[in-house]
């Protein structure tokens, strides 16, 4: 077992594309670590510049302490397991589980005991003697992590893991994955440009944009809390209301500002006043109020609701502004109907309207 | 021009015994009428030539003397004859070595080489080797026999200059081999391409993931791109064995000789029949020639089968 450490690393393709442009990042021991992103973000380069397959071009790679950053593919101690699986069509289920053992020259009888293990533990019991092509899509996937976990690598790398599976499939897969890295306790990284699998999947997400980190942190603060706008647009299955506002004088710890006609609460503390800014704040956390609403609120009327299954997403014509809500099931108010928002000022997010990050950590808002 | 919606005429309907025979709505004596020419042509210059010389083959025809103006029928004797004929023997095992050294190794591992190791570098490298290996596939047989001779020249010859070996006679002293470097230059072109063009269907990703196990290059030949390639590399086979085993490209050099040494045997129903005037004999050897192309195209096909 052991963690990643990726200091100053740029790939750079002959092209002159810094795909990976100077990324530090830490990756603990045991740790399931996700890169999110979408396409052409790097997060595929930096997974093959970790595995060996794209030299560094600056920079250093660490696995275990030991700086693998000029280390053949084969000696780094890494396994990974690719988007299309790369099964051999050739081979059955068992010669290729055991393929890396093969490689390495260990004895046949030491393979087939293996093949047997490895496979139970994958539920492939029973499906040893197919090919590749007799299997669905799951238990293909299965098989390639078996492969990759027979091979002993100190680290797993997953490419995309789940997105040659159908959406039903993807789901349990999701579940199996997720319990079989916290069974095995192998520091595994995957890739995904799905904000949901890695929301749902990792212990911590590194956004990346351009070849460059632009949030790294638990699933949990990433969707509370993104750090800049583009995460904030980025994560999140209903898009992050992003509008613009001016911060209103403060008043003790809470503050407002004034945004789409009306105004939000907000924890200004270290924003000046008349700032100007870009208020986010995410469809789940904002409420329709019921009966009058003293504070600061948005006032609006309903242009369309969207059902999303257990809720339904309701757009509200605020002054001209179109802000999105999430309400629960048969609780969506029919389009015409004035209606008032509020939200907590913990889940009012304060963005510079020229940077696009986020201001300031505000200081830990009071319950409301 | 009937306009498209309106029925063509002289088109059947279909009376639901077997396929459609006039899908196209040409009238199936007008149909004929458009492949007529091919077949005159196939039939003029493949068929009969290929059926007179099996005709021939059983006759004592000669290029001169009684038998040229009226051969008489003489059964299998020819056949017989071959049977027991030294220097057919000998031409059936140098057309034997010939076909295995310079097409199933020489241009079989050549080419493939070539285009493992093309795959990589840059595209400019790539495109000028693939022209030079081209070139030398292209080339009327002639020119470059002619170069080839010059090459092997026993006075002011290249090689002899490269190698410092004055006064070698490469084509009388090893004929054959001379033959083999020959063929193998002349046809590795044609594997290449094929090779490089088979080396694109094996997936990036196989040959990553056997790189990621630690899979040594000869590993991963044989577990990873030789099973992708398997149906290619007997295709090839195949066709450059057939094609080195009627090549007639020999007599250009070495004309048979010395003392048979290098008669192949394009090389000797030649003889045979031009030198020795014995065109009887000489069609027997064709169709024997036929035959054994024939049994090594089944055998090919049956490996090629059993891959599927």
């Amino acid at each position: 077992m052991a963690g990643i450490d990726i200091e100053g690393l740029a790939t750079v393709y002959p092209n002159g594309v810094r795909a990976v442009d100077g990324l530090d990042l830490h990756v603990a021991d045991g740790e399931f670590f996700a890169l999110l992103g979408p396409s052409g973000c790097g997060k595929t380069t930096l997974l093959r510049t970790i595995a060996g397959l794209e030299p560094a071009t600056e920079g250093t790679v660490r696995i275990d302490a030991a700086d693998v950053t000029r280390t053949e593919p084969g000696k780094r101690g890494v396994a990974m397991v690719f988007q299309d699986y790369a099964l051999f069509p050739h081979m059955n289920v068992s010669e290729n589980i055991t393929y890396p053992l093969k490689v390495r020259r260990v004895a046949m009888a030491t393979r087939t005991a293996t093949a047997e293990r490895t496979a139970g533990e994958l539920s492939l019991q029973g499906l040893l003697e197919r090919k590749p092509a007799q299997l669905s899509g799951g238990q293909q996937q299965r098989v390639a992590l078996a492969r990759a976990i027979a091979s002993q690598g100190k680290v797993l790398l997953l490419d995309e893991p789940l997105s040659n599976l159908d959406a039903r499939l993807r789901l349990e897969a999701r579940t199996f994955l997720k319990k079989l890295q916290r069974d095995l306790g192998i520091t595994t990284v995957f890739v995904t440009h799905d904000q949901a699998e890695a929301l749902a999947l990792a212990d911590r997400i590194a956004v990346m944009e351009s070849g460059k980190l632009r949030q790294l942190g638990s699933p949990r603060e990433v969707f509370a809390r993104p750090a800049n706008t583009f995460v904030a647009n980025f994560i999140g299955s209903t898009p992050m209301n992003l509008l613009p506002g001016t911060v209103a004088a403060a008043t003790g710890e809470v503050g407002a500002v004034s945004v789409a006609g009306g105004s939000l609460p907000a924890t200004t503390v270290s924003v000046p006043a008349d700032a100007e800014v870009t208020v986010g704040i995410r469809p789940e956390y904002l409420t329709v109020a019921s009966g009058d609403v003293t504070g600061p609120a948005l006032r609006g009327v309903v242009v369309v609701a969207e059902n999303l299954g257990t809720q339904s997403l309701v757009t509200v014509d605020c002054d001209g502004t179109l802000v999105g809500v999430t309400v629960p099931e048969e609780t969506e108010p029919s389009p015409g109907t004035a209606v008032v928002l509020t939200a907590p000022a913990s889940r009012v997010l304060l963005y510079d309207r020229d940077s696009g990050e986020l201001l300031a950590r505000q200081p830990t808002p009071v319950a409301s | 021009m009937a306009s498209p919606s309106a029925p063509v005429e002289g088109v059947a309907p279909a009376r639901g015994r077997g396929p459609a025979r006039d899908v196209a709505g040409l009238g199936v004596g007008r149909a004929f009428g458009f492949v007529a020419p091919a077949f005159l042509l196939i039939g003029a210059f493949l068929i009969f030539p290929a059926l007179w010389t099996i005709y021939i083959g059983i006759t004592n025809y000669r290029l001169t003397g009684v038998e040229a103006v009226s051969p008489s029928v003489v059964g299998l004797s020819n056949y017989t004859k071959a049977l027991n004929d030294a220097l057919f023997h000998n031409a059936l095992w140098l057309t034997l070595v010939f076909v295995l050294g310079s097409a199933i190794i020489g241009q079989n591992i050549l080419g493939f080489t070539l285009a493992w190791i093309m795959r990589r570098t840059r595209p400019a490298v790539r495109r000028t080797v693939e022209a030079f290996v081209l070139l030398a596939w292209i080339l009327p047989s002639t020119v470059v026999a002619y170069l080839w001779v010059a090459f092997y020249d026993r006075d002011g010859g290249t090689l002899n200059s490269l190698l410092g070996t004055q006064g070698t006679a490469w084509l009388i002293d090893y004929p054959m081999a001379c033959l083999v470097v020959f063929n193998t230059w002349r046809g590795t072109a044609f594997s290449m391409m094929l090779y490089s063009s088979a080396l694109q269907a094996v997936p990036p990703s196989q040959l990553e993931s056997a790189r990621m196990f630690g899979a040594s290059g000869w590993q991963t030949l044989r577990d990873v791109v030789f099973p992708h390639i398997r149906g290619h590399v007997l295709t090839n086979t195949l066709l450059i064995s057939l094609w080195t085993a009627n090549d007639f490209s020999p007599f250009l050099l070495t004309k048979g000789g010395p003392n048979h040494e290098s008669e192949t045997v394009p090389v000797y129903i030649y003889n045979v029949a031009l030198q020795g005037g014995e065109l009887g004999y000489s069609s027997a050897i064709s169709f024997l020639l036929l035959i054994a192309n024939l049994l090594v195209s089944l055998v090919y096909l049956r490996l090629l089968r059993r891959r599927s």
